[in-house]
């Protein structure tokens, strides 16, 4: 027993770090919302090449093997660099494509990044229809690749994720997608990426009010605002090993706990860094309102806080877990 | 990065677990706040010293049985799973053995931990006086100077299970005009049945005698009983609070099974659909804390320290406590009133939680300022 992250697994996530930041990922962010892909698109490329989406592909379809943990790190620093896409979307729909005949001629494509992939339940808001070049949904009659996009993007209160419908029909892939398998990778994802974003929103907001002065002093230093912070920080710091431990074990109910957590922690940290940042926070042209939306959207997708619980309680057969 | 047991932990495990099946007595024991419970709890402590399972993760030679964090964690699961009782050595085995493990003299250890390891000697911590509670630093009771020892005077307060049990440990101003309060501070250990001593139980919002306040009116303390050196109580206080403390005062074993328990009584009472989330809430807030425990355990055994981390613990399982028992007593109805149940005694104990071990609001700050590294502000 040793649950702590392997010194290889830190740097693979400090390294992330390190080229997101050099990216300025807030500019893709915000052109990417505007509906312009290429700045995104070259940083999807750039993720794509340090392995990322390669994680969740296994080896013989030109993936690093299904490694849920190394996924769960590196989402953190997709959430903590608010890198838009449809990041989720393309694990999830690499979780769904197992089947030998669509893994080899889908996979490969989207472990190296030259394919986007969207997915969601047919009638669904499908993330980003109209950039990806895999389209995937599902109805009562299995897996379908769908032919496009159906009508407008419509805004989501995160600018940056585009919702489109996608249209039905289209090539049926498989009658028997294996649906709860990719809903955990999504989860699993989507838990990571929220913490991430949690993080992000943290350390910006305690640089703010260790900067930001009323009363003659730092705001930082009135009680008020330290302890929720403080709390802001507890929520992440208990919500981080939920994910870590449900990358290690991927049962459903895990994974559950880690998404309902990671995401209620992400969001009220968000409530607590717009309060913190007092009128400056609630402008969009502040890059903090990039992450204040994010941890609203991931609370709602892949599965909302009911939703969650509910699986939670119902992975459990007998009492709670031990171990 | 893993969550497997070695097979030396697991069979570990199933000795705990197979003793503990054979010797948790069958009907609860009647609660420690009382003087017949707190006699029953010693009879416990005894037996499970015999065996050695009082105080596993000390060296053999105090009477355990020397095993790592990882070790002492399954033991903590397997104990509060088998529905054995609460700790009445709390107070010792948490707070002052590691204090003698790090300060003590050899003489000490040897004197002090086997009595403590077996409940023969029962400890009381006193800290806290009407005038110093969060300011513990303003304490202002007295050890002053005497032949071959001390003479201790003053009030300390709220010391729990003070009411029954035989010693306690303590900080004393030993040099009055210092430059901060904590200098001059000198810890030592007393008898809390020498001559001197008055001790006056304190009813808690229950109505149990649950803490004491002790009146000192110089009484005699010999040389060996001071831990570290005099003048130096304040750093010896402190240096053991962060480290284990944040591992051990609260082991995540006894969340795992108070969440089992919340989730059998849901079950039983027919799943409401209004409190679901709640006690969903539940089973997940000990996951996390056994996962985050599980994550600090094994960077102590890399050797790192785990200092202001504590007070993240410590905010968390206090909340966390309160949550569920109030879910609890929710699920229960109009029994929810009732204050002659296990859940009902567990709520009452779980709202002292974000006052005691240092208040929630003092662990926030600690937090603010040496975790996240924000200013300081005005106390
Ligand atoms: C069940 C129980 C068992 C206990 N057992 C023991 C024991 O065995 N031994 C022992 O020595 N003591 C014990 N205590 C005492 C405990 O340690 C103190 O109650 C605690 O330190 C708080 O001190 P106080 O009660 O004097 O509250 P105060 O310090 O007067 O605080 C009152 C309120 O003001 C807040 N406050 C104070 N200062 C600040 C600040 N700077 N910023 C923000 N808020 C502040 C506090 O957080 C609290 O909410 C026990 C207490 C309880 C309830």
């Amino acid at each position: 027993m040793r649950f702590l992250l392997d010194p290889e697994q830190r740097a693979f996530a400090d390294s992330l770090n390190a080229m997101l930041t050099a990216a300025d990922t807030p500019s893709a962010v915000r052109s990417w919302s505007r509906g312009e892909h290429a700045r995104g698109r070259a940083l999807w490329r750039r993720v794509a090449g340090a392995g990322v989406f390669a994680l969740a592909v296994p080896e013989a379809y030109e993936g690093l093997g299904l490694r849920p943990i190394e996924l769960a790190v590196a989402f953190v620093e997709l959430g903590r660099h608010a890198v838009p896409g449809p990041l989720v979307e393309t694990v999830a729909a690499a979780a769904l494509l197992t089947e030998p005949g669509l893994a080899k001629r889908l996979l490969p494509a989207l472990a190296s990044g030259e394919a986007l992939a969207t997915a969601a339940p047919a009638g669904s808001y499908a993330l980003d229809g109209d950039v990806a070049t895999t389209r995937l949904s599902w109805d009562g009659d299995g897996l379908r690749l769908a032919p496009g996009p159906d009508g407008p993007v419509r805004a989501s209160l995160d600018p940056a994720r585009r919702l489109t419908r996608l249209l039905p029909g289209g090539e049926l892939l498989t009658a028997e997608p294996p649906l709860a398998h990719a809903l955990t990778w999504a989860r699993l994802a989507t838990a990571a990426q929220a913490l991430g974003v949690g993080l992000a929103l943290l350390d910006r907001t305690v640089e703010y009010v260790g900067q930001r002065t009323q009363f003659g002093v730092p705001i930082g230093s009135f009680q008020a605002v330290k302890h929720q912070l403080a709390d802001a920080k507890i929520a992440l710091e208990f919500a981080r090993p939920l994910v870590l431990g449900a990358a290690l074990t991927m049962t459903e109910a895990d994974v559950a706990a880690a998404k309902v957590t990671a995401c209620e922690a992400a969001y009220r940290t968000a409530r607590t860094a717009l309060q913190l940042h007092g009128a400056i926070g609630y402008t969009a042209e502040y890059d903090l309102s990039l992450w204040l939306t994010k941890a609203r959207a991931l609370r709602g997708t892949w599965g909302g806080p009911g939703e969650c619980r509910a699986a939670v309680l119902d992975g459990l057969s007998g009492g709670a877990r031990r171990s | 990065m893993d969550l497997d047991f070695t097979p030396g932990q697991e069979a570990f495990r199933a000795e705990a677990r197979a003793w503990l099946r054979a010797h948790v007595p069958a009907s609860p024991l009647p609660s420690l706040e009382t003087e017949e419970g707190f006699a029953a709890h010693r009879v416990w402590e005894a037996q499970l010293a015999a065996d050695r399972w009082s105080v596993v993760s000390w060296p053999e030679e105090y009477g355990g049985r020397g095993v790592d964090l990882v070790r002492w964690l399954v033991f903590e699961e397997e104990y509060y799973a088998a529905g054995a009782p609460g700790r009445v050595g709390q107070n010792g085995i948490n707070l002052l053995a590691p204090t003698l493990f790090d300060h003590g003299t050899r003489e000490q250890r040897a004197r002090v931990l086997p009595e403590m390891a077996t409940g023969e000697v029962v400890w009381a911590q006193a800290w806290s006086e009407p005038e110093a509670g969060s300011d513990l630093a303003s304490l202002t009771s007295r050890a002053v100077r005497t032949d071959g020892g001390w003479l201790l005077s003053g009030q300390k307060t709220w010391s729990s299970r003070a009411a029954f049990a035989d010693r306690a440990f303590g900080l004393f101003r030993s040099e009055p005009d210092t430059p901060r309060p904590q200098q001059g501070l000198t810890y030592l250990m007393f008898d809390l049945r020498a001559p001197g001593v008055t001790v006056r139980p304190i009813g808690r919002l229950d109505g149990r005698p649950a803490f004491a306040e002790l009146f000192l009116d110089e009484v005699f303390v010999p040389d060996e009983d001071v831990i570290g050196e005099p003048g130096q109580g304040w750093r010896v206080a402190m240096s053991t609070a962060g480290n284990e403390r944040g591992l051990t005062l609260r082991s995540p074993g006894r969340f795992l099974a108070a969440a089992d328990r919340l989730l059998n009584l849901w079950r039983e009472q027919g799943s409401s659909e209004a409190l679901r989330d709640r006690v969903a809430d539940a089973v997940i807030g000990a996951r996390a804390y056994q996962l985050f425990t599980y994550a600090n355990a094994s960077r102590f055994l890399d050797g790192e320290s785990i200092g202001p981390e504590s007070s993240l613990n410590k905010v968390f399982w206090s909340e966390y406590d309160i949550a569920l028992h109030e879910t609890a007593l929710e699920l229960l109805g109009e029994d929810g009133e009732l204050a002659d149940t296990d859940w009902a005694e567990g709520y009452v104990f779980s709202l002292a939680g974000p006052i005691y071990a240092g208040t929630n609001e003092i662990q926030r700050d600690i937090i603010a300022e040496r975790l996240l590294g924000l200013p300081k502000g005005r106390r």
